[in-house]
């Protein structure tokens, strides 16, 4: 659908060549929602404007739909930006129209269609992000999710086949968040529409996105399915917004020499977080276990327990082995051959 | 002091060519201020058609005009005016100086009112696919509605000022009166009431501009 290859942005600053995005290869599925997570300044909402052509790139080439998109100028340009929808943070209303107004507006610079086509898309539109009782009203006059649902049905009006949202919830409380996440997921479900999907909070990708991309510093720097990615973190500034969306949690603070045991980090996702898998392991190998961390939610609709253990007597080996068999990733965090405690020796 | 000598038909008269020429210079100030400070707005820094030459000279050229001060310009432009109205006298004669010094002003003002549009709305019409004429004229303009119609109202203002300096030059009006006989034949009488007058046509005015921008404002 959309096609990133070896791009790079430099914007000439008066002082020096600011470098937003070097070297980002990306390849965007029809019908995913795609994440672009990073931290404020990484390039995010640069990379997203490169896909609209609100900017372009310094070097590297994008494709939309089959179609590279460098060449594009005046009617074929605006053309392109018209097949892309675009929600904004501040959702960008016109302060002067009406919610009606403002989500006719692009069918009205489009011209393609009669008055009375316009009236009807919008009152589907309306209906669809449920404001059909503020269709008269003017955006001061709602609240910021509603603002945000006017901003999602004015980037559909088109019918577009791509959704960009460059940190669409930043600005909304967290109950709204969840609604406007909630109203982008059914739309993507509803009618197919690829989204790409900015922001700097994990819990935003856990919730809708089905692949993600971190960015930092301008370059990708992981990028796989959110389950992956948000599980397994493997670059220090994914781990980083990890740890943001879980607060003091986890294993932040953890001493893996302070442990009984060696420490392992087991995930189960799915079906495997309904399974007695690890007790019964357990006793089968006669081993004990303290938790000393661990993290307990779903990713999408899909739930997932990771717990971060200390083994303790019995094979621990053995019970590993039976684990990852039944399909729960282990990861060792530390032998524990160093932080056996006299007390733990007895037996 | 008495009232009763006073030709109420004369001040009339004067009344009519005064608004006659606010009127018409308002309308020709619009006419070619909007389009100008249009141009400055985009033409500016960061902006749709950036263009720093072009900013540079038009914006120059503007200041220019600006720096005179208007009873220069109504003398320095006498022989255009009688090139573009055939007289530089009365409510006619008038008017060329009279849009020279007030459109740049206005320019000026649209620019800034333009420029208090926030830049989002613009970036999120270009994404909708919208030219730039397309979101000058159905985006900016009408989110600029209440920032122009106070420049509108400023500029008017201004006017009504510059209308009775321009009775100096015989440019006819309230102002031509006040200086006629308040001035010359020291009918203080005459000099009130046509101070009354402008008084009640500077308030009325900022007050008629208020109400519609408090009508037209959206935010
Ligand atoms: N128009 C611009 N001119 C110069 N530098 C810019 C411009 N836009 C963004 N940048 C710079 O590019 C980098 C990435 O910015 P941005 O894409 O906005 O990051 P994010 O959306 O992740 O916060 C930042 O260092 C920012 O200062
Ligand atoms: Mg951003």
């Amino acid at each position: 659908m959309i096609s990133l290859r070896n791009i790079s942005k430099a914007y000439p600053a008066a002082e020096r060549n600011v470098r937003a995005l070097a070297d980002i290869d990306l390849d965007i599925v029809k019908g995913e929602i795609f994440g672009i997570i990073g931290a404020s300044g990484a390039g995010k909402s640069t990379l997203v404007r490169l896909i609209n052509l609100l900017e372009s790139p310094s070097s590297g080439e994008i494709q939309v739909d089959g179609r590279a998109t460098a060449a594009a100028n005046g009617k074929e340009l605006r053309a392109l930006r018209r097949d892309i929808g675009m929600v904004f943070q501040h959702f960008n209303l016109l302060n002067a129209k009406t919610v009606a107004q403002n989500i006719a507006f692009p069918l009205e610079l489009a011209g393609e269609l009669a008055r009375p086509q316009i009236k009807a898309r919008v009152q589907e539109l309306l209906e669809r992000v449920g404001l059909l009782d503020h269709a008269n009203k003017y955006p001061r006059q709602l609240s910021g999710g509603q603002k945000q649902r006017v901003g999602i049905a004015r980037a559909l009006a088109g019918r577009p086949k791509i959704l960009l949202s460059d940190e669409a919830t930043s600005a909304l409380d967290p109950q709204t968040t969840q609604s406007v996440l909630r109203l982008l997921s059914e739309i993507n479900r509803d009618i197919g529409i690829t989204i790409i999907l900015i922001t700097h909070e994990m819990d935003v990708v856990r919730r809708i996105c089905d692949r993600v991309a971190v960015l930092d510093g301008g370059r990708i720097v992981e990028k796989g399915a959110v389950e992956e990615v948000f599980l397994h973190p493997r670059h220090p500034a994914t781990l980083r917004l990890v740890r943001e969306s879980e607060g003091d949690e986890a294993e932040n603070g953890l001493d893996l020499a302070q442990a009984p045991g060696p420490v392992y980090r087991f995930t189960f996702l799915g079906d495997d977080t309904q399974r007695p898998i690890l007790g019964a392991t357990a006793r089968e190998f006669g081993v004990d276990y303290s938790i000393l961390a661990g993290r307990v939610g779903h990713i999408r609709n899909l739930p997932f327990a990771q717990l971060t253990v200390a083994l303790v007597g019995g094979s621990a080996f053995g019970a590993v082995n039976r684990l990852q068999a039944a399909g729960v990733v282990a990861e060792r965090l530390s032998d524990g051959a160093l932080s056996v405690t006299p007390r733990a020796v007895n037996g | 002091m008495s009232f009763d000598a006073i030709d109420w038909g004369d001040i009339g008269i004067a009344a009519i060519d005064t608004l006659s020429m606010l009127g018409g210079a308002l309308g020709f100030t619009i006419l070619f201020g909007l389009p100008l400070g249009i141009l400055l707005f985009l033409t500016g820094r960061q902006q749709m058609l950036q263009q720093p030459v072009f900013y540079g000279i038009l914006s120059f050229v503007l200041n220019i005009l600006r720096s005179v001060p208007f009873i220069i310009l109504l003398i320095m432009l006498m022989p255009v005016t009688v090139l573009l109205t055939g007289t530089s006298l009365g409510v006619r004669g008038v008017i060329p100086p009279l849009v020279f010094g007030t459109a740049p002003f206005f320019a000026r003002l649209v620019e800034a009112a333009l420029r208090e549009v926030d830049r989002g709305i613009i970036e999120a019409s270009q994404a909708m696919g919208g030219s730039t004429f397309q979101i000058v004229f159905r985006a900016l303009l009408p989110e600029a509605l209440p920032g122009l119609i106070a420049a509108v109202t400023v500029t008017s203002i201004v006017l009504v000022d510059y209308t009775a300096m321009s009775g100096a030059i015989g440019g006819g009006g309230i102002g031509d009166l006040a200086i006629r006989y308040g001035y010359q034949r020291f009918q203080t009488e005459v000099m009130v009431v046509t101070v009354v007058i402008l008084i009640l046509l500077v308030q009325l005015l900022q007050a008629s501009g208020n109400r519609l921008v408090a009508h037209f404002s959206r935010k």
